[in-house]
């Protein structure tokens, strides 16, 4: 260590002077160490797409099979990241497939059979998703019930609520307009080009600013190639993909034109961009990672935890909301399945296969975006190479497996090299 | 050293129901020194420092800080007066880095957005000011420290608001040779910057090693505070054992000093 070179930062404390290559060293030790992060749902998703793509080079690569996994992937992500907020705190919301279908549910039918307009039924629909979090979390964190044995409970009762809202059995077609078009419409070209660009040129921003204020300061800063690389990564992933989306896809464009960023892509990007905010830059989102770590430095330190502990769950469900708008918009009506079979399963699988960890304290956003995308993309490709759904299912669970094992894995490694 | 104590506790009474846990406790905390407590298991030690950070409320007595009389009904009472309290088990939580557990609960913020930066300089400066001059990065998390180091932070997090009473629960108990002197040498430096230090310990070295006073605690009450250059090592562990040494403690126990807690006895 004598050999390091190092730098003083505020008031004189001495540290390792960070360059590219020891921001690499570092990285490959964290993941020696046993964080993990996202990385083994990148490997995944990477070799995923390699062999689907090898398999079915034709249907899998084409531009209406890329746009079609933001629609297919869209309520699952959505739910996802409510159900990261839960397990950053070591606990699970196992009715959140339900509660989508629910709310789903309330909006169809304010939709058709009492004839409110779009923006009233979205908001109908969202408002019951905060009311059922807010009884959840009570009843986890005030009442003192297991969140396992409450949300089970509930995912019975909300199967039932569904079954009831909707007469036993009946299929709600939703009209068209605003929420049909989220999860299935694509922008305008002009759009979308100008969306990517503006995404780029807001992510390079904020790097940049960051970079300043802390050299500003004398504390110390990330080398700045590391920040170009990631800048030049972003705008990569997020052009490249553009170019593809706003290729023409109808299958007979003599009839209709087709082509664009989906909707349902920026409803991703937005959400995600402000969760990551709220748990990264907010006192929220610390005391989150605080009371998932360790509940009673939270508690000692001040931080309310029962009202952290009902705020995750409102959010969870608020998401799960936004989770069923989705599905309902994708399938144009809501049955009694909305929400239903493997949605929830899909989901809290999104979330630990990205990367959270199912025992509270570690977990990120972008981890909902990762995973679903590692759901949508074996179901997609299992469902082109022409596997039953029976045998889909066994995949999705095997990877799920895996996911889980590595997160179980990792923890004994980080708790072996004391990095726990 | 300074002749008027910075924290002073005067005839503290507390029971849970009918068991009488303190009685008539007295201590002085002066700046610039480190106070010892000391005491057998049982003997009070933790209830007193409840009772002085605000997690338990006194039966009787007055708390004299800085001067005036005060009363402290919970630890953020406490934390506002100046008194910050270490416990042993630490209190940090592992999934956050140096700074983010230094300002757990205390956010510096700009509008709603984490005032990084800040944070983090104030972080540097504090652990500066105790000399702790090499760490790998404020930016590392607490999971991946040594058992010093992480004691090391939870001290920093205590004197970082300006405190002036830092009251350390067995700082060393689970600490090897060269991180308990480590530990031992901060807390001294916590005393030699101006602050009053309440040393909770059971090992007698780590007493001897840096304490001014020593207050010794014997079944609830004060046997006796002294200089810990007035004392030997074996006196100070008859006052912990049997509540006095020589001419040192409390009087030797008059039947009437214990309590009847049979029930019904009182009517």
């Amino acid at each position: 260590m004598t050999t390091t070179p190092t730098l003083e930062t505020a008031g004189g404390v001495k540290v390792v002077k960070p360059t590219v290559a020891s921001h690499f060293r570092d990285y490959f030790g964290r993941i020696r160490g046993g964080d993990l992060g996202a990385l083994p749902a990148v490997l995944g998703l990477v070799i995923l797409v390699a062999i689907f793509g090898s398999a079915r080079s034709d249907t899998f690569f084409s531009a209406g099979n890329f746009a079609n996994l933001f629609n297919q992937a869209a309520g699952t992500i959505m739910i996802a990241m409510g159900l990261i907020f839960v397990l950053l705190l070591g606990e699970i919301d196992l009715s959140a497939g339900f509660a989508a279908g629910v709310c789903g549910a309330v909006m169809a039918i304010l939709l058709t059979e009492h004839g409110y307009n779009q923006g009233v039924a979205l908001a109908a629909a969202l408002a019951t998703g905060v009311v059922i979090g807010l009884l959840l979390g009570l009843l986890v964190s005030k009442v003192g019930i297991p969140s396992f044995v409450v949300t089970l409970a509930a995912f019975l009762a909300f199967q039932g609520v569904l079954l009831n809202l909707l007469g036993e059995g009946k299929n709600i077609s939703i009209p068209d307009g605003f929420i049909k078009s989220l999860n299935k419409d694509s922008l305008p070209v002009a759009w979308s080009w100008a969306l990517a660009v503006a995404a780029v040129a807001g992510f390079a921003l904020i790097q940049f600013l960051r970079h300043r204020g802390r050299a500003r300061r004398g504390l110390v800063t990330e080398p700045i190639g590391i920040i170009v690389l990631r800048v030049v990564g972003i705008a990569a992933l997020l052009l490249v993909s553009t170019a593809i989306l706003t290729q023409e896809r109808a299958i007979n464009p003599a009839i209709a034109t087709l082509k664009g960023v989906p909707i349902a892509a920026p409803v991703i990007g937005g959400f995600l961009v402000l969760w990551t905010f709220v748990l990264g830059r907010t006192t929220y989102g610390r005391h989150v990672y605080a009371v998932g770590g360790n509940a009673e430095a939270a508690r000692r330190a001040g931080i309310p935890v029962d009202r952290i502990r009902i705020s995750v769950f409102v959010i969870g469900s608020f998401m799960a909301a936004v989770g069923g708008v989705m599905l309902v918009s994708r399938a144009g009506s809501v049955d009694p399945n909305t929400g239903g079979s493997s949605t929830l399963l899909y989901a809290v699988g999104a979330a630990v296969i990205g990367g959270t960890s199912l025992f509270g304290g570690k977990g990120k956003m972008i981890h909902a975006v990762i995973g679903g995308a590692v759901i949508a993309v074996i179901d997609n490709g299992m469902f082109l190479m022409d596997f039953s759904s029976g045998t889909r299912y066994m995949f999705t669970g095997i990877i799920l497996l895996i996911a889980a094992g590595v997160d179980a894995l990792a923890r004994r490694r980080a708790a072996a090299t004391g990095n726990r | 050293m300074a002749a008027t104590p910075l924290l002073e506790l005067r005839g503290i009474d507390k029971s849970f129901g009918p068991v009488q846990v303190l009685h008539d406790v007295e201590l002085s905390v002066y700046p610039g020194e480190v106070t010892a407590l000391v005491g057998d298991n049982g003997a009070g030690k933790s209830t007193l420092v409840k009772c002085i950070s605000g997690i338990y409320p006194i039966d009787a007595g007055t708390v004299t800080f800085d001067g005036r009389q005060v009363a402290i009904h919970s630890p953020r009472e406490a934390a506002e007066l100046g008194i910050e309290v270490v416990y042993q088990d630490l209190a940090l939580c592992d999934n956050l880095d140096i700074v983010q557990n230094m300002f757990l609960g205390r956010e510096k913020v700009r509008g709603v957005v984490l005032d990084e930066p800040t944070m983090e300089q104030m972080a540097g400066e504090t652990l500066a000011s105790l000399s702790v001059r090499t760490v790998k990065s404020l930016r590392q998390l607490v999971a991946s420290l040594s058992g010093g180091q992480r004691q090391t932070v939870a001290i920093a997090k205590a004197v970082l608001w300006n405190s002036k009473v830092v009251i350390l629960d067995e700082p060393t108990a689970a600490l090897g040779v060269a991180q308990t002197a480590q530990v031992l040498e901060l807390v001294r430096r916590l005393a030699d910057n101006g602050l009053g230090v309440v040393l909770i310990s059971h090992n007698m070295n780590d007493v001897f090693a840096v304490s001014d006073r020593i207050a010794t605690l014997y079944l609830g009450r004060m046997a006796a505070q002294v200089k810990a250059s007035d004392v030997t090592h074996s006196q100070v562990v008859e006052l912990i054992t049997g509540g006095r040494s020589g001419n040192l403690g409390l009087p030797p126990e008059k039947p009437t000093d214990f309590v009847d807690i049979t029930p019904g006895a009182d009517q």
